[in-house]
């Protein structure tokens, strides 16, 4: 599904992503950790055609996407939510998921019709009860608590009827139990949609229980992959936590 | 249709009425002429609202295209050969491409950016029709009149007639801007002014869109000149200076920018002020800026979006009043 093959991009002196080549089956389920400033959002931002990378390929369905804006890398099926959730603050949650779906009909420029589309609505409605954001539908995005913010920004994406999906920190700034609930939501997704799910996430122990694969990044290279197993098990990670992260580290000698 | 769309013909039917009965029960020609004015610098800065608060782009040379379209008006009349409405078309067709060549490269630019170089390129029409001066008139304007033929049996040489003109045209650009605020592209450039980064991973062509939008408010802005031109029977090089943007943008502080019809409201009010305040003192100018200093400190936005939160802010109170009343009478019950 997505193969990406010996990508590297500096930041003037900063090596953000060292000789990454990483593969993502179809369907599959891929956390990506590392510590603070690992190049994760890098990766990221390189894959979604946000930035270009000084070399190396991104192969999505054995077409290279380097050098195509992400406009047309969402085009093509890949969707992204972001670590800040990034929305529309003047719109309603409705309005906003009405917008992207227009825009995910092509039908954005449309001048002579009203909005909402009603070809739009049955669709927006699915992805509201879908988040569990049907209650807040009127609300403006602006006056989202932060945890349906995530969601709302996930929604977004999802209204790209993306083929893989791109989910950095779901679970940034959340309280214990609102972590829970939103990456049960997340996983349920994943089954429900038979998605290429990648996500971004720094609580290891969520990440040991839902992913099917984990790649560890540090300093912008590959430090190790494999299993949850494996990575609890592998000494360079627990090595490179253990200055950083001791959250991980106690994780690590727990299993 | 769908039943908002039919609301907003009978409102604009309603403001066609009232516009078209006032001068009948005030025959004053000094209200005429004041209605006119706010009708095309009403226009005006509803079409740079388009821009500005649809959009999230603020541009400062929006005259440009209401000066544009007053003169290729006047000069198509001045030739002789073409009829009101097909000079009309053919003074729009001819802001749109102007409009299309500028805005593809202003699009590109970012917020102050953005700004700037609308200006510089009004800056440099207006140095045009400056120097330009067979064609334009230089600093004396677009002199000799502009005909006003008959054309389907309509007289625009009588006043009464010309300003009934101005009023059907003022309405039908309404709505159709009103279309274009309600319409899926409208939305789209509210996706725009609130995060274009995020419109773009949504698969939107935000610089299309910014494009498709300039070349409309300048379109519309053109009509607003062309009113302008038919009314004072000319064309002048102010129409195209940085003031009479600056106009357009006080039109837009404040009335509102968030409220449809908010610059019309502000129009109205900008020219109700103008009228009493060179009446009263000289320094007009002063008092215009002490009042548009109390409404931005004072409101923090235009009156028709202060007024549109206080109106949200009172349901929410009353709404959560009546809900704290209802247990209470069960209570009682
Ligand atoms: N646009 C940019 N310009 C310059 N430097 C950048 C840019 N983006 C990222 N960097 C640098 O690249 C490195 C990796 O940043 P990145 O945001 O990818 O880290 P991260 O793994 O997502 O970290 P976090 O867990 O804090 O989100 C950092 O040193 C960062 O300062
Ligand atoms: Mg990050």
């Amino acid at each position: 599904m997505l193969d990406v093959q010996n990508l590297n991009k500096s930041f003037g002196g900063v090596q953000a992503t060292r000789d990454v080549s990483l593969n993502f089956p179809a369907g599959s389920l891929t956390a990506i950790i590392g510590p603070n400033g690992a190049g994760k959002t890098t990766f990221f931002n390189l894959i979604s055609g946000h930035i270009r990378p000084d070399s190396g390929r991104i192969l999505f369905e054995g077409r290279d996407l380097v050098g195509l804006s992400s406009l047309e890398v969402v085009r093509r099926g890949m969707a992204r939510a972001f670590q800040v959730a990034s929305l529309f603050p003047s719109l309603t949650v409705r309005e906003a998921m009405t917008a992207a779906v227009t825009s995910h009909q092509r039908r954005s420029a449309g001048l002579f019709s009203r909005f909402p589309l009603s070809g739009s609505r049955d669709r927006v409605q699915e992805l509201l009860e879908l988040l569990g954001l049907s209650a807040k539908a009127d609300v403006l995005s602006a006056n989202l608590s932060h945890g349906d913010q995530k969601l709302l920004d996930i929604g977004l994406a999802l209204a790209m009827e993306p083929k893989v999906l791109l989910l950095d920190e779901p679970t940034a700034g959340m309280g214990p139990d609102e972590r829970w609930r939103m990456i049960d939501k997340v996983h349920r997704l994943w089954q429900a949609k038979q998605l290429t799910m990648i996500f971004i996430e720094h609580d290891m122990d969520i990440v040991f229980k839902i992913s099917q694969t984990v790649h560890v990044l540090k300093y912008g290279a590959v430090l190790a992959q494999g299993t949850p197993e494996e990575i609890r098990r592998n000494q360079d990670v627990i090595d490179a936590y253990l200055g950083t992260d001791h959250h991980m580290a106690l994780a690590a000698e727990e299993a | 249709m769908r039943r908002e769309s039919l609301r907003d013909l009978f409102i604009a039917a309603v403001a066609l009425a009232v516009l078209l009965v006032l001068p009948v029960l005030f025959p004053q020609p000094a209200l005429r002429d004041f209605l006119v004015y706010v009708i095309a610098y009403g226009l005006l800065a509803m079409s740079l609202n388009l821009l500005v608060g649809l959009t999230g782009l603020v541009s400062f040379g929006h005259a440009a295209y209401f000066a544009s379209g007053a003169y290729s008006f006047g000069l198509l009349m001045q030739s002789g050969h073409f009829s009101v409405p097909m000079a009309m078309l053919c003074a729009l067709a001819g802001t749109a491409l102007l409009a299309l060549v500028i805005g593809a490269i202003c699009v590109r630019l970012k917020e102050i950016y953005f700004s700037f170089i609308t200006l510089a390129f009004q800056m440099f029409i207006h140095s045009i029709i400056l120097t330009w001066v067979d064609v334009t008139g230089g600093d004396q304007g677009l002199r000799g009149g502009i005909p006003r033929p008959a054309f389907l049996g309509i007289d625009l040489s009588q006043a009464g007639t010309l300003y009934a003109f101005c009023a059907v045209v003022f309405i039908v650009c309404l709505l159709i801007m009103r279309q274009v605020w309600q319409s899926p592209f409208g939305y789209t450039l509210r996706m725009i002014r609130d995060n274009p980064a995020r419109a773009n991973f949504l698969g939107v062509n935000v610089l299309r869109m910014k494009l498709g939008i300039f070349v409309l408010a300048g379109t519309m802005a053109s009509m607003a000149g062309i009113l302008m031109a038919l009314f004072v029977s000319g064309a002048y090089a102010e129409f195209a200076f940085w003031t009479m943007s600056g106009e357009a943008i006080f039109m837009i502080m404040l009335g509102g920018m968030q409220v449809f019809l908010g610059p019309v409201i502000g129009a109205f009010l900008l020219q109700t002020l103008n009228h009493y305040v060179t009446i009263y003192t000289e320094h007009h100018g002063l008092v215009l800026g002490l009042v548009i200093l109390a409404i931005v400190l004072g409101l923090r936005r235009g009156v028709a979006d202060y007024a549109r939160d206080w109106l949200a802010a009172r349901r929410t109170t009353r709404e959560a009043a009546a809900l704290e009343a209802k247990p209470a009478k069960k209570a009682v019950s």
